[in-house]
């Protein structure tokens, strides 16, 4: 059964743009009618250290802050978050719930025997995929990981439409030039980088959208049941 | 609307139109907008016609102090600089209060305890300016995480403590806060609080009226003391205590001046009351015989955990707490009418809440008082184990 409200947990590594992620995906989701909040919860601010961040989603208000305990979706956005233990809970599916889903980033099935058998009594459902290599595919940098990402957790969940996340990765670019553009020369500069930023938003779409399909047609497959309610107030956006 | 202009009496410097905070909180139209708490700090300052920041900014911190900065690089901050550590920030913060500035910094944990010594003398001083709180926690063991252990070394400062629930609140609080603070009759520093990360990092919807109205300047001559005029002699660059016996102050004024900068804060009671519309709120249902007594972050916990509780056919209520000093005992025990058990969730390992509300119901109220659960560090504190508390001190029926 859809819940009304869903907690995502997005274990990455400094420097992957979980905490980015994790705030277009709320942005897109409140786009669309959701309530919504993101937060994200690091230690030292540099590469390859552990880096958690979360997104809460529903049709209902969301109070709960912080850390989340007891996820619905857990997104790993790198390897060694499993086979280090780089994340705040250990093992990385620790607390999930029921009928919960799993998307790990990685070249090849990282899951022992004792932990698929664990998330099949929960009926939670894994997808072990390589998003990096699919991000250099599709955008040509490593750094698209994080949209790759963000785009299978909308493609599994199926109920926040493209044109949402592409107004969250807008807000995420472009916002802070928008609002303090007042002036000649701050406009001057906005346009000489805006080009340069229409790319990389482009960019940073195509590869979200992709991955949307990917794990769309990979829920379709495996019969991934609907986790999410639909919006009740999507802004016309209707999903596709 | 970038350019610094001369203030005139319809508008302030950087060209926003000058609004009563009535208007700025109740009347002007709002939008949607969707942003963390640093965030939003910024653009209630941008609307509060400030005068002066000072920044110490440094993990533990948030991107407030930076983003202050940025207001005062586009022309809506009049002065702003950066302090040698929080000592001389917070010093620094009185320094432009006393000369009549609108003032405001932040500060967390860490710098919170190094500033201490100056925020008695703050409210020793009556200067009105505003301190932005984001708790987090105290070394040691290192640490940067939410905890709001601080809060109770800044209880007993005489400083006005509210405390934010989220990024709403502290958008509309820390607006509030400037206007309270310098009414003539109570004149004293106030400290927002809310939770570090929990809300100073943490990205929500929030409505904003537009950025081009700001509040009326702060009037440094209605202050109970007069600003320091460093131009007009004799410069006066201390406050002088008003009856000297040798060069301090004799220990009945003493005395009689520290009562009456907690009767100052008192004082605040009826404009907290109008401007946050109530010292108390309450969600849930009004017959409950279970309540949650909160502040910050530990509320909206507990309004997880109210309909949790509710699903499975339980009633509860949570009464938050907006403002910590002065304390809303009244409207608490307004509020525990019919109440049997109390919880106090917290996020700090001593439950200084907890002992606040047994102080205030002490003889008053006899509903069971239970401190907890409790998480510190940086954990949060999920519906889930604020259920298992409940279930593990009280049978409840249908449960």
């Amino acid at each position: 059964m859809a819940k009304d409200s869903i907690k995502v947990r997005l274990p990455g590594l400094g420097g992957q743009g979980a905490v980015t992620a994790a705030h277009i995906a709320a942005t897109a989701a409140d786009t669309d009618g959701y309530f919504a909040v993101s937060n994200p919860f690091f230690g030292a601010e540099k590469r390859m250290a552990p880096s958690e961040s979360y997104t809460r989603i529903g049709t209902v208000p969301i109070y709960d802050r912080g850390e989340v305990i007891y996820p619905d979706i857990v997104m790993i956005f790198h390897p060694q978050v499993i086979t280090m233990g780089k994340s705040y809970t250990m093992p990385f599916y620790a607390g999930i719930k029921e009928n919960g889903l799993v998307i790990i980033n990685s070249d090849h099935d990282l899951l022992t025997d004792g932990d698929r058998k664990t998330l099949e009594d929960l009926n939670v459902k894994v997808l072990t995929h390589d998003f990096t290599k699919f991000a250099i595919d599709q955008a040509g940098t490593e750094l698209a990981t994080n949209m790759a990402m963000l785009g299978a957790l909308f493609g599994a969940l199926g109920t926040v439409s493209k044109s949402a996340i592409e107004e969250g990765i807008k807000d995420r670019f472009l916002k802070k030039y928008t609002a303090s553009g007042g002036t000649a020369t701050l406009d001057s500069v906005i346009e000489k980088k805006f080009k340069k930023k229409q790319e990389l938003i482009d960019k940073n779409l195509s590869t979200a959208s992709a991955a949307y399909d990917l794990t769309a047609a990979w829920a379709k497959e495996v019969g991934l049941e609907q986790i999410l309610e639909p919006s009740k107030n999507n802004n016309g956006n209707l999903p596709k | 609307m970038s350019t610094i202009k001369d203030m005139t009496k319809t508008h302030n410097w950087s060209g926003q139109k000058l609004v009563t905070a009535d208007h700025m909180l109740f009347d002007a139209p709002r939008e949607k907008h969707f942003m963390t708490g640093s965030e939003v700090l910024k653009e209630a300052v941008k609307r509060c016609t400030v005068d002066a920041s000072v920044s110490y900014p440094i993990t533990p911190q948030s991107e407030a102090a930076h983003l202050i900065g940025e207001l005062w690089a586009e022309g809506y901050v009049g002065t702003y600089f950066r302090g040698e550590n929080e000592f001389g920030v917070m010093s620094e913060v009185a320094g432009c209060a006393m000369a009549g500035a609108r003032t405001i910094t932040t500060t967390s944990g860490p710098g919170t305890l190094r500033a201490m010594e100056n925020f008695p003398q703050w409210s020793g001083t009556r200067i009105p300016c505003q301190l932005v709180l984001m708790a987090r926690g105290i070394n040691s063991p290192l640490t940067i995480q939410p905890d709001n252990l601080e809060v109770t070394f800044m209880l007993e400062t005489g400083c006005q403590i509210w405390y934010a629930e989220n990024v709403q609140e502290l958008f509309d609080m820390s607006i509030a806060a400037f206007v309270v603070a310098e009414k003539p009759d109570v004149h004293v520093p106030i400290v927002t609080v809310c939770d570090g990360f929990f809300v100073s990092h943490t990205r929500e919807s929030v409505m904003l009226p537009a950025d081009d109205i700001a509040l009326f300047p702060y009037e440094p001559y209605k202050s109970p003391l007069p600003p320091i005029d460093s131009e007009t002699p004799p410069g006066r660059f201390l406050r002088d205590p008003f009856v000297m016996k040798s060069n301090y102050i004799s220990y009945a004024t003493h005395a009689s001046w520290q009562f009456e900068v907690r009767s100052a804060v008192e004082r605040s009671r009826p404009y907290a009351k109008h401007f946050l519309n109530g010292l108390v709120h309450v969600t849930g249902d009004a017959d409950a015989e279970i309540a949650f007594v909160t502040c910050g972050t530990a509320s909206n916990q507990a309004k997880e955990a109210q309909r949790d509780l509710a699903k499975q056919g339980v009633k509860s209520k949570v009464i938050k707490l907006r403002t910590i000093r002065p304390f809303p005992t009244e409207e608490l025990l307004a509020e525990l009418d019919g109440v049997k058990h109390i919880f106090i969730p917290e996020f700090n390992v001593v439950g200084w809440l907890e002992k606040e509300v047994k102080e205030a119901l002490y003889k008053k109220h006899d509903a069971e008082i239970v401190g907890g659960p409790r998480v510190a560090g940086g954990m949060s504190l999920p519906s889930e184990a604020i259920l298992k508390e409940v279930f593990e001190h009280i049978n409840v029926e249908g449960a």
